[in-house]
């Protein structure tokens, strides 16, 4: 059947098979014996949530049914899960006990062993790092078919290498992971307008000491409006900052009703005309200055959840994201460089988001180091193509690395210069998938998995 | 008084599953019975700690009907209701040529259920209250050169539940028979089901729900099933013989 990732580019013919036909075929196979080498690729999948072609191969296995909750500590704070189970129904089970995740990315639709796959980062890396340093253990079935568990005493190359390891070290079955305390499912948010990008970035290292922080940026104003931004920093509010209504209940949310962009958009919708004056009401939305109010937590963390299949504005040809994170050090100076090269191309996008990370935590494929990132999306078009195998070049130059979760069109040599444990992290995958089961169209595209025989 | 509960008999199946999360929502304590007890074993924990309620998983083989009044009899407490998802699809043509495929498809489809369903049902008629659910199917409803193995068994049971509604239905116990169409299961998958006819087990679970709280007797999964099957019925003899369906 045909499947694609979220930005509906590309699409493929793939099998779509559930983990346990899957595990039945795998079983097979090895009770046959057959020496001859499986051709035939195989990668785990979940909400199918990454935006290219991380998720796809020639099988695709599905964990969405793979998915109970084994176990929820709410005097301690810890879970274990199944592989399949989706974030935002974990998320109605710990709330209202007073837990929240540790980390969490920008969507609710995504499965824990997708986070893991991804190593996932909030807006609060710069504080408590990505998803993979809460996790305290792992099952893990690999290519040679076996069950092992991995955690930092156990397995711990493994460990590391499953930790953003995109799926290609084998099926996660099974996460045990730490919780966050929370006393209410509210944000104490401040927004704050900022000019450029220069101002943006003194105010993420002004605000280092807040949990959360991160910038929505204009990606189409120029000159000295380069980089204007939105940042917004927020806390897990107390239930005394709540109003009457809310601290009644504080762990609980009255629902919401959900919105759904109901076709494609033809690709006229999304022009240079239209992104900017989207960006300059998004702009304007916000007051001069600063802005403090109390928001529930979906507005804060999920604002694109609110707008179900928001991918679709982009149209039947699709879109791709580009996520790339530059070392501090040479963030001031390269940041508006790319900036200025997106705004020139015009065909910047709608939503735009900049952070700054803190330490990098220890997954060998791992996308978050310490330094900003920038993520935007562009509609999958050949200018667009040609703008990004540029800014590759420039993030290359600048010891920068592209996120893989979001690609879906990166060259196979920046992959070696952006992360220096590509070579260790081979050495792990094949010493557990002598068959060269566990492949992806992007691994193989970025010769992560093709180039290790 | 203790709240009320539900037995599933074939709880791993996709169906099975997607009953237990339907009837836990709804406040009841749930007890899974089937073959696989470490997978049922942790269905039981998600169900609790989704849901609340109390689950617990028990092992259960159908085929082994012997066991059957033993099994029953350990329960500490009995179930308000029971519903029966077990079923075997089977390979039709090899079944036509080893009998021994065939009566596992006859005895799983059918006679194992009449088994265990007895010996519930004279519980509940002793007790005079509880639900009896039996999910059977449309391929029960007329037989095809497909799948007439599966039918036939499903056949039987079907008529065997319509017999059961009218023998307990002086007792106070109410049956209700589930005949679902297309359902998007590992049972079916990689099958070319249409679309807009395949169901997904949760949908199937709500108006399995809905059709016990609302004691109907017999419930489509699907509403459009009903109006299928009535044009299959119909179709005369002389005709359908001649069908490649």
């Amino acid at each position: 059947m045909k499947l694609n990732g979220w930005g509906n580019f590309p699409i493929v013919d793939s099998k779509l098979t559930s983990l346990s036909s899957f595990l039945k075929e795998l079983s097979k196979k090895s009770d046959e014996k057959t020496e001859t080498r499986e051709q035939a690729k195989a990668i785990p999948r979940g909400m199918g949530r990454s935006y290219g072609d991380s998720s796809l191969s020639d099988t695709v296995v599905s964990t969405l049914q793979h998915n109970c909750i084994l176990d929820f500590d709410s005097n301690n704070g810890v879970v274990t899960v199944e592989s399949g189970v989706v974030l935002s129904e974990l998320l109605e089970i710990i709330i209202p006990k007073g837990w929240f995740m540790p980390a969490t990315p920008g969507t609710r639709y995504v499965t824990i062993g997708g986070m893991v796959a991804s190593d996932v980062h909030g807006k609060n890396h710069h504080c408590d790092g990505s998803f993979g340093r809460h996790i305290k253990q792992l099952t893990l079935l690999t290519g040679d078919g076996e069950k092992l568990l991995c955690s930092s005493t156990d397995n711990s190359e493994l460990f590391y290498a499953t930790i953003g390891g995109m799926g290609l070290t084998g099926i996660i079955l099974e996460i045990t992971f730490s919780l966050l305390a929370i006393d209410t499912a509210y944000i104490r948010q401040e927004s704050i307008r900022v000019k450029n990008i220069h101002e943006a970035m003194e105010v993420f290292e002004a605000s280092e000491d807040w949990t959360y922080s991160v910038a929505w940026i204009d990606c189409i104003a120029k000159g000295d409006s380069l980089g204007r931004s939105i940042i917004m920093r927020g806390e897990h509010a107390a239930t005394s900052e709540l109003d009457i209504q809310q601290s009644k209940k504080p762990l609980q949310l009255t629902p919401k009703k959900k919105r759904s962009v109901p076709f494609n958009f033809p690709s006229f919708a999304l022009n240079p005309i239209s992104i900017k004056l989207f960006n300059n009401l998004y702009y304007r939305k916000v007051p001069a200055g600063t802005t403090k109010e109390i928001i529930d937590y979906n507005t804060f963390f999920y604002p694109l959840d609110a707008l179900l299949n928001w991918n679709r504005i982009y149209g039947k040809a699709g879109f791709v994201q580009y996520q790339f994170v530059l070392p501090k050090e040479t963030s001031k100076e390269v940041m508006p460089e790319i900036l200025k090269h997106i705004a020139d191309a015009g065909s910047g996008s709608f939503l735009a988001v900049l952070k700054l990370f803190g330490k990098e935590d220890k997954g060998l494929l791992s996308f978050p180091r310490e330094g900003y990132t920038l993520a935007l999306d562009f509609p999958a078009t050949s200018a667009t193509f040609t703008l990004l195998n540029k800014l590759d070049e420039i993030v290359h130059q600048a010891e920068g690395r592209i996120y893989l979760t979001k690609d879906s069109r990166l060259q196979a040599r920046w992959m070696k210069s952006g992360y220096e444990h590509l070579s260790t992290f081979q050495k792990v995958r094949q010493q557990n998938d002598k068959n060269n089961l566990f492949r992806s169209l992007q691994s193989d595209r970025l010769q992560i998995t093709s180039n290790n025989e | 008084m203790s709240p009320s509960s539900l037995l599933i008999l074939g709880a791993t199946s996709d169906v099975g599953r997607a009953i237990a999360h339907e009837y836990a929502k709804n406040g009841f304590d749930i007890i899974l019975t089937g073959r696989h007890l470490e997978e049922m074993e942790k269905s039981a924990k998600d169900l609790e700690i989704r849901h609340g309620i109390k689950a617990q998983a028990l092992y259960f083989d159908a085929l082994d009907s012997a066991s059957h009044q033993a099994f029953y009899d350990s329960l500490d407490n009995k179930p308000t209701g029971v519903v029966s998802v077990i079923g075997l699809l089977g390979d039709q043509e090899k079944g036509f040529d080893d009998f021994n495929h065939a009566e596992q498809i006859i005895t799983t489809n059918y006679t194992a259920l009449v088994s265990i369903l007895n010996i519930i049902a004279n519980d509940f008629k002793a007790r005079k209250s509880g639900f009896m659910i039996g999910v059977s199917s449309v391929a029960g409803e007329r037989g095809r050169q497909s799948n007439f193995l599966y039918g036939s068994a499903k056949a039987g049971f079907t008529a065997y539940l319509s017999g059961l509604r009218n023998e307990m239905f002086k007792h106070n116990v109410h049956v209700l028979t589930v005949n679902p169409g297309f359902i998007n299961t590992s049972m079916t998958e990689g099958m070319d089901l249409p679309k807009a006819l395949t169901l997904q087990p949760e949908d199937v679970a709500k108006d399995i729900y809905n059709a016990q709280q609302k004691e109907r007797n017999i419930c489509y999964t699907g509403w459009y099933w009903r109006w299928i099957m009535l044009i299959i019925r119909t179709i005369p003899e002389t005709i359908f013989k001649r069908l490649g369906l």
